[in-house]
């Protein structure tokens, strides 16, 4: 081994084996040896441990913190209630629409799996929509967490496709108008839009190879969201959390283990979510749907006034506010993509809102507006709806490319704590126990 | 171990070009391979044979009267027919196309003149605009009315108002005699 010409490869044997032999397993065993032998060979459960575990969490997360451990188990619930949904579904447009009324009348507890779904729907893309909101108003969205986000604004693409998607599989008038409509945004593409849109058809209007394939993607997309969300979680766990303060872990002292704290408060704020879901589910199962979607899919004709989900009426209201096709198409799509751009247009260093005097009522107001915009994504596109939607519109886009952007460069924050503990154990006025 | 690391030493130019030229050709075929294997995947998605065969219809015209519409289904889109009144046909034809979004006169639209056939599909997100049925439902310019986001079109089919880009699209059509009219 000590010849003068050994090659790179033999010396890192080398070192591997001599490790092997001098040093003690780096890995923790556990007690039971079942898990011990397996986390030896996989360690899995090292893993679940130090992340889930003893993962510190700054000590000062509040309720909003609870809403990505809630989106989570909303994407479980969707995949668990989808999955069995779908074998009794049937991806035809002459059997579509009564495979669904099937699964209300006849199959056990059809009526439940579906309501659970289609209102799980809704309330995780309410979970989402506050996870959102969450980070913009702490600014988790900045340096070092800006991966994180582009992460989760991906998630929110592919859940809208996927919400989408679904709402086509009962084929009622509301599906078919919806799948009519959204394709045909693609065909505000120029010179080749039309083919675009013939190619998401496979064919010249929405039809039966238009369900099938939409079938195909609801299956698969959750799939790739839960893909997705690992990306999104792993890379959490490189940076840490942020929190309400917005100001980095300095110390022990800032943080507390995940569990029992965290998990005991997610587990509330959980219960909490579940009940208000349980109650939609139980009393008012069909208060979020719309009645013309219990019409079977015609294709000649339009319901009188289309609507889509709660979840994307305030997109729907840019679409519509803009007067020029190609134009309220990239409004729509923009309004989205431009949460990719925020890390970027954000240059403020503070990152909480707390410490955010003048861009924290810009930021109430944008939520007001968005508020407001869904609110007219659900009016018919008639005056005075159309120039208040303009209106909002203007505020959306402007608040993202000007008021970010500028309110950054000249607020003065205010001064921030020296550490998470430090108002804590202030305010708390009673000796540390930790 | 040793054989190898000889031969690298002893590469010549040659061997070397013939190393990379291998590499380069490994590369291309992979490529030609990856674009071969991707086109079918992408392409099945496209209209099948049996979608593109394009059906024609023919529809009976002789019970039309004056002032009324009828919609038939062609290649699974409704087409709107509509008998206009002559003062209708009067309006679309006096009205000052050259300034309307999507500029077209009302002869180039019509075979004849007192027959409008358009496809019933808005131009902009593909609703099928009101007005064939109630007449109370045309909108301002007394064609049709698209609801979906509002686009109003003129007797014509020619879009006036709204964010719809383009005219309601005239498919081709032929008469085969008075009472018959082929649509495809
Ligand atoms: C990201 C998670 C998901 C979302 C946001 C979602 C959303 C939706 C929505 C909005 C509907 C229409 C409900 C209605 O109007 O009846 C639907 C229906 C459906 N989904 Fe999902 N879904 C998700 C996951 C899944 C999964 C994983 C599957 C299967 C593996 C699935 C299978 C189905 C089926 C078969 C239907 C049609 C039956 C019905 O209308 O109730 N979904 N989905
Ligand atoms: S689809 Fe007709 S106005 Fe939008």
């Amino acid at each position: 081994m000590r010849e003068p010409c050994v090659s790179a490869k033999s010396n890192r044997l080398q070192k591997i084996t001599t490790m092997e032999k001098n040093e003690q397993p780096i890995r923790k065993t556990f007690q039971n040896s079942i898990l011990a032998w397996i986390d030896e060979r996989l360690p899995i459960i090292s893993i679940m441990q130090r992340e889930y575990i003893n993962y510190p969490t700054p000590r000062n997360v509040n309720y909003f913190w609870s809403f990505g451990a809630i989106a989570t188990v909303m994407l479980l619930v969707m995949i668990t209630t989808g999955l069995v949904l779908a074998m009794q579904y049937t991806s035809h447009t002459a059997m579509a629409f009564s495979s669904v009324q099937r699964i209300m009348r006849d199959v056990n507890y059809g009526w439940l799996l579906r309501t659970i779904h289609m209102n799980g729907a809704s309330m995780f893309f309410l979970a989402v929509y506050i996870h959102i909101y969450r980070g913009m108003y702490y600014g988790s969205y900045k340096k070092p967490r800006e991966l994180i986000w582009i992460l989760g604004v991906m998630i929110l693409l592919l859940m809208m496709a996927t919400a989408f998607t679904g709402y086509v599989l009962p084929w009622g008038q509301m599906s078919y108008w919806a799948a009519t409509v959204i394709t045909n945004l693609f065909s505000a593409v120029p010179l080749i839009g039309e083919h675009i849109v013939s190619f998401l058809w496979g064919g010249f209007s929405v039809d039966n190879p238009t369900l099938n394939r939409f079938f195909v993607l609801h299956f698969l997309l959750p799939f790739v969201i839960l893909g997705v969300v690992l990306l999104h979680v792993a890379a959490l766990h490189v940076t840490g959390s942020n929190n309400p303060d917005g100001v980095d872990v300095k110390s022990k002292r800032d943080t507390l283990p995940f569990h029992p704290y965290i998990t005991s408060k997610d587990s509330l704020a959980m219960l909490v979510f579940a009940i208000i879901y349980a109650a939609i589910v139980f009393y008012a199962p069909n208060f979020l749907n719309h009645p013309d979607n219990a019409i079977p899919a015609n294709p000649l004709s339009t319901p009188e006034h289309i609507v889509p989900e709660w979840y994307f009426l305030p997109f729907y209201a840019v679409l519509r506010a803009i007067p020029n096709k190609l134009l309220g198409v990239l409004g729509l799509f923009g309004g989205v993509a431009i949460l990719f751009f925020l890390p970027f247009l954000d240059r403020s260093k503070v990152r909480s809102c707390r410490y955010r005097p003048i861009y924290r009522w810009f930021l109430w107001a944008f939520v007001i507006d968005v508020v407001f915009l869904g609110w007219l994504g659900g009016r018919p596109a008639e005056e005075p709806y159309i120039l208040w939607a303009r209106l909002g519109t203007l505020y959306y886009f402007g608040f993202f490319l000007l008021l970010v952007p500028l309110v950054s460069l000249f607020e003065r924050p205010s001064p921030l704590p020296a550490s998470i503990s430090e108002p804590v154990l202030k305010t708390a006025d009673r000796p540390r126990v930790s | 171990m040793n054989e190898t690391s000889s031969s690298r030493g002893n590469t010549h130019i040659g061997g070397r070009e013939r190393r990379e030229f291998l590499g380069l050709l490994v590369g291309a075929t992979g490529a030609v391979g990856a674009v071969a294997f991707t086109w079918p995947i992408v392409d099945s998605l496209n209209p099948a044979k049996d979608v593109l065969s394009l059906a024609s219809i023919d529809v009976n015209i002789s019970e039309l009267q004056e002032g009324q519409s009828i919609t038939v289904k062609w290649r699974g889109k409704p087409v709107f027919i509509r008998y206009r009144t002559q003062l209708e046909i009067k309006k679309a034809e006096d009205a000052n196309w050259q300034k309307f979004r999507d500029p077209q006169s009302d002869t180039e639209r019509v075979k004849k003149a007192k027959y409008i056939v358009v496809i019933g599909i808005c131009t902009h997100l593909g609703c099928v605009p009101l007005g064939q049925k109630n007449i109370t439902q045309r909108g301002e310019y007394g064609g049709w009315f698209c609801p979906c986001h509002g686009s109003y079109y003129d007797e014509s089919g020619r879009v006036r108002k709204g964010p719809a880009p383009l005219n309601l699209t005239v498919p081709p059509y032929e008469f085969l005699d008075e009472r018959t009219m082929r649509i495809g």
